[in-house]
């Protein structure tokens, strides 16, 4: 209850956040609000631009083929959503609680998925279980095309994202309370039900939406391995690509965006009961050893990097073996990107640039508007219209997100309309495409800490901008750096959104494997899409080393 | 850091001076086109050893993508020129009234099904692309299937589960072979035989050039594709039989058109005119086998000889009219009962 006694007159700290706030509500309306509203009409349009009501709808909902996607998108989604968090949770719980050994390994294996295209895992499938499949007799006959396929990809590629919030969310911990537990004499089975997993519930309940949402609006994983198994995603590309029926992929966008309303409500309900984990006497937990304990984790952290590993290795197989299954000489032949679709070299570079753009800009941005918005006080309409719009582009289908800003930006009269065809508008569609999570880290992070620290810094006339400066961002850099690797990596394998705003000088190496792949020459887009990961890879390690040391000086306070 | 910079700057003049050599005050070009990548640079080469004043920058993509795009940008067109388009998607743009009716020089040497039927008609034909049948034959072997001769074949039971085709209502090829079959067998005896199909169906894919590329991986054994996509995958050394069954084989053709609002009228026309070339049509003829001035047109290695009478008077318009009707149907049999197979 001490929110109550912090809530105090609205002073000049809190006009100013609340200025902050506005700005990047105004950053979310222009790019995404109203894009979003420029294509959703449509679903309300015929195709000469006139208002017809429900008539889309009506059309949709009256054909099976096309109403048979929902439960379809529904059981693959809810389906990846237990398994990848119940995976990820253990993994975590595994990598935060146990003292068991490898576990920095353990933890960048873990996160490998992130830095390869969505679109890998399923070649890697194919070549695993498909009809030349090496390991085909693994599936007893079971079709690797179809729901099998998809959910094996879609737990590949969530896993990371699933993992990224369920780790903050375990760890930062009160060691205290562990400690009070221990000298009551609780059984370590009863703490991980009243202490562990309520402290983490937050963090859970964050990631299953996650990974039921990026599950639900992914269109690679079916893509590839969906064979004739329709999923929504799927039938917006049908309808938009297949048909150019802008109206009727309107209208499947908009059936697609009901898990985020649904999203959105849950959170806010889970979010009222949240209270702070971290107060501002907590002491960071230090796991203790425990041989049985440590070596089953250890176990299980070696299978799921088998897993996570071994669809790596297929893809770099594959992407060596001159012509898989006839010829298995290995060589570089798939190699030839200057022969393929993308752009080679010039495209490569561009995702690089877009990549660092999104990372520098998204990361300040997320961060500052979580920040606001978790911290400033007053005027909770505008609170909440931020959180609906940083929820939003979670639920939004990427090839969505792209044709939207086409209707938007490209209109003949938006003033912004220069960007159209520049790399700042692949920028801003990144951003915000990746937004959710990026925010929902920060919230995540932010949540922890409590509000004390605020009250007791403003009882001391300390602007916010100092406490923001000396406490929160310091505290909160793991969850930032983390922010801004997420977004990095991104960039550099998204594809569907990218794929309609490219323009003649900015092609991109990640649109180059969906084209390699949709021409069927799955090898050089395998090798394409190593390429992706061995950057994002290389990356990755600069980004440990380069915040290792900044991480030693700023956390020295979680340890006694 | 300062020192890397500097090194990019003077890489970056001397590249930009290097252009400008080769380029200077050069008339710049967007291009929207879904011609084979690898083919790309050898386009604008080609073209500009007759006209090094004009730039071309392409924006590549497959049909479906550059459809959409151009459409989507339909208030406010971003595109000069689109150079390789499927003609059926042109159709579409010109029902938009989104293209620039241009008579290019030369339009009279070119075989009359290549070129828009209005005057001055909306765009002219390059080259054609035919529905074809991959068969692997390793896989083939293997599982005991004789090569098929003709699209009735397919509906034999030997068959089920080794065959492959594009989804119409993903792929433009996928309904090119479904309006090509209404055609060949008409409406009822055209579906029946579909029905037929569909039993031996393994999967359906997104991609008009992915069957055959499965087959030529022998991922599957048959694939319902397109010639060139075979004779590519047969020339790099995939056990392919390209079959072009007997009772006739739809078609569609990559066209060249000039996009309404465009600022670079002249330009365009110069690109247009050029692209009914003799040379242009040499160009084309080094991957397909058909071409607009079909007289100056080589055998290609790997292509089988007999397309050109093999192709079906394909009727564009009543194709175009009854895309809808016909996906819808499509949809309705084979696209709701997506159940996996065991």
């Amino acid at each position: 209850m001490t929110m109550e006694i912090v809530k105090a007159k609205t002073s000049r700290d809190d006009k100013q956040m609340l200025g902050f706030m506005l700005i990047i509500v105004c950053y979310l309306v222009v790019a995404l609000a109203l894009p979003l509203y420029a294509i959703l009409s449509k679903s309300f349009k015929n195709h000469d631009g006139d208002f017809i009501g429900f008539a889309n709808y009506l059309e949709y909902f009256s054909t099976p083929a096309l109403t048979y996607s929902i439960q379809n998108s529904l059981t693959i989604s809810i389906l990846t959503m237990v398994i990848s968090v119940t995976v990820a949770f253990i993994l975590a719980y595994a990598l935060n609680r146990s003292c068991m050994r490898f576990k920095s390994v353990f933890k960048v294996i873990a996160l490998v998925p992130i830095l390869v295209p969505s679109l890998l895992p399923g070649i890697a499938l194919v070549y695993l279980f498909g009809q030349q499949g090496m390991i085909k007799s693994l599936l007893m006959g079971y079709e690797i095309y179809g729901p099998i396929g998809i959910v094996i990809s879609e737990v590949f590629f969530t896993l990371p994202h699933a993992l990224i919030i369920i780790t903050t969310a375990l760890s930062i911990a009160d060691s205290r309370l562990y400690e009070a537990a221990d000298s009551l004499k609780t059984s370590k089975i009863k703490t991980f039900f009243t202490v562990t997993l309520p402290g983490a519930r937050y963090g859970l309940i964050s990631a299953a939406f996650v990974v039921f949402t990026l599950t639900i609006t992914d269109f690679g994983a079916p893509k590839v391995i969906g064979g004739g198994y329709n999923v929504l995603a799927t039938d917006i590309y049908k309808q938009v690509v297949g048909q150019q029926n802008f109206e009727m992929g309107a209208v499947v966008s908009l059936v697609l965006l009901l898990p985020a309303a649904v999203a959105f409500f849950v959170d806010r309900l889970v979010q009222r009961k949240q209270v702070a984990v971290l107060s501002a006497k907590a002491v960071a937990l230090e796991p203790k050893p425990n041989k049985a304990f440590d070596l089953v984790m250890l176990g299980y952290c070696l299978l799921v990097a088998v897993f996570i590993l071994g669809i790596l290795f297929t893809c770099q197989y594959a992407a060596l073996v001159e012509f898989y299954p006839y010829n298995l000489t290995l060589g570089f032949t798939n190699y030839q990107f200057d022969l393929m679709d993308g752009g080679g070299w010039d495209s490569f570079y561009n995702s690089l640039e877009l990549a660092s753009w999104t990372a520098v800009i998204g990361t300040i941005m997320v961060f500052l508007g979580a920040y606001m918005v978790e911290k400033g006080k007053g005027f909770n309409m505008g609170r909440g219209l931020f959180q609906f719009l940083a929820m939003l582009p979670m639920a939004v289908p990427g090839l969505v997100l792209g044709l939207a800003y086409i209707f938007f930006f490209n209109s003949p009269n938006n003033p912004l309309g220069f960007l159209y065809h520049t790399m700042g508008i692949l920028v801003i569609s990144t951003v915000t495409h990746f937004y959710t999570v990026s925010h929902l880290t920060a919230i995540t992070a932010l949540k922890q800490m409590d509000r004390e620290f605020e009250s007791v810094a403003a009882s001391l006339k300390a602007p916010f901008h100092r406490t923001f400066r000396k406490i929160t961002v310091p505290v909160c850099l793991p969850a930032i750096l983390d922010i801004s690797i997420y977004l990095f990596v991104n960039a550099m394998t998204t594809v569907s959104a990218v794929v309609f705003l490219y323009g003649p000088h900015t092609n991109l190496a990640s649109v180059a494997v969906l084209n390699m792949d949709d021409a069927g020459d799955i090898a050089p887009a395998a090798a394409m899409g190593m390429m992706i990961f061995y950057t994002n890879a290389v990356v990755r390690i600069l980004h440990g080393f380069l915040t290792r040391g900044v991480l030693k000086k700023t956390q020295l306070w979680r340890i006694r | 850091m300062m020192k890397f910079k500097k090194t990019k700057k003077t890489i970056g003049t001397l590249v930009a001076s290097l252009l400008s050599i080769t380029a200077f005050a050069a008339t710049e070009l967007t291009v929207y086109t879904a011609v084979e990548a690898e083919d790309l640079k050898k386009y604008a080469a080609r073209f500009n050893e007759d006209h090094p004043d004009i730039n071309i920058n392409w924006v590549r993509d497959s049909t479906g993508i550059v459809t959409a795009k151009l459409l989507a940008e339909k208030e406010n067109p971003k595109a000069d020129v689109i150079w390789g388009l499927a003609a059926t998607s042109l159709l579409l743009m010109k029902s938009e009234g989104m293209l620039e009716a241009y008579s290019p020089k030369g339009l009279d040497g070119l075989d009359d099904k290549f070129s828009d039927k209005s005057t001055p008609p909306s765009w002219v034909g390059m080259d054609a692309w035919v529905a074809a049948i991959c068969v692997n034959t390793i896989e083939a072997e293997k599982h005991g299937l004789p090569i098929p001769s003709s699209w009735q074949d397919l509906t034999d039971s030997v068959y089920q589960n080794h065959v492959a085709m594009p989804n119409p209502n993903s792929s433009g090829t996928g309904f090119l072979d479904v309006s090509s079959w209404l055609q060949i067998f008409g409406e009822d005896d055209g579906w029946a035989f579909m029905d037929g199909l569909h039993k031996n169906i393994h999967h359906y894919t997104h991609s008009g050039s992915k069957p055959c590329k499965q087959a030529a991986r022998g991922e599957v054994a048959i694939g319902v594709s397109f010639a060139f996509r075979g004779a590519k995958s047969k020339a790099k050394g995939a056990p392919l039989e390209i079959v072009i069954p007997s009772e006739g084989i739809g078609w569609d053709m990559e066209a060249t058109a000039i996009v309404k609002g465009t600022n670079n009228l002249e330009a365009a026309q110069t690109l247009v005119d050029w692209s009914i070339t003799d040379k242009a049509n040499q160009m084309y003829n080094e991957g397909y086998a058909v071409i607009g001035k079909q007289a100056l047109a080589k055998p290609v290695e790997h292509f089988p000889t007999n397309i050109p009478e093999s192709m079906i008077d394909n009727d564009f318009e009543w194709a175009a009219n009854n895309r809808k009707r016909i996906l819808t149907e499509w949809q309705n049999r084979y696209d709701s009962k997506s159940e996996p197979k065991s």
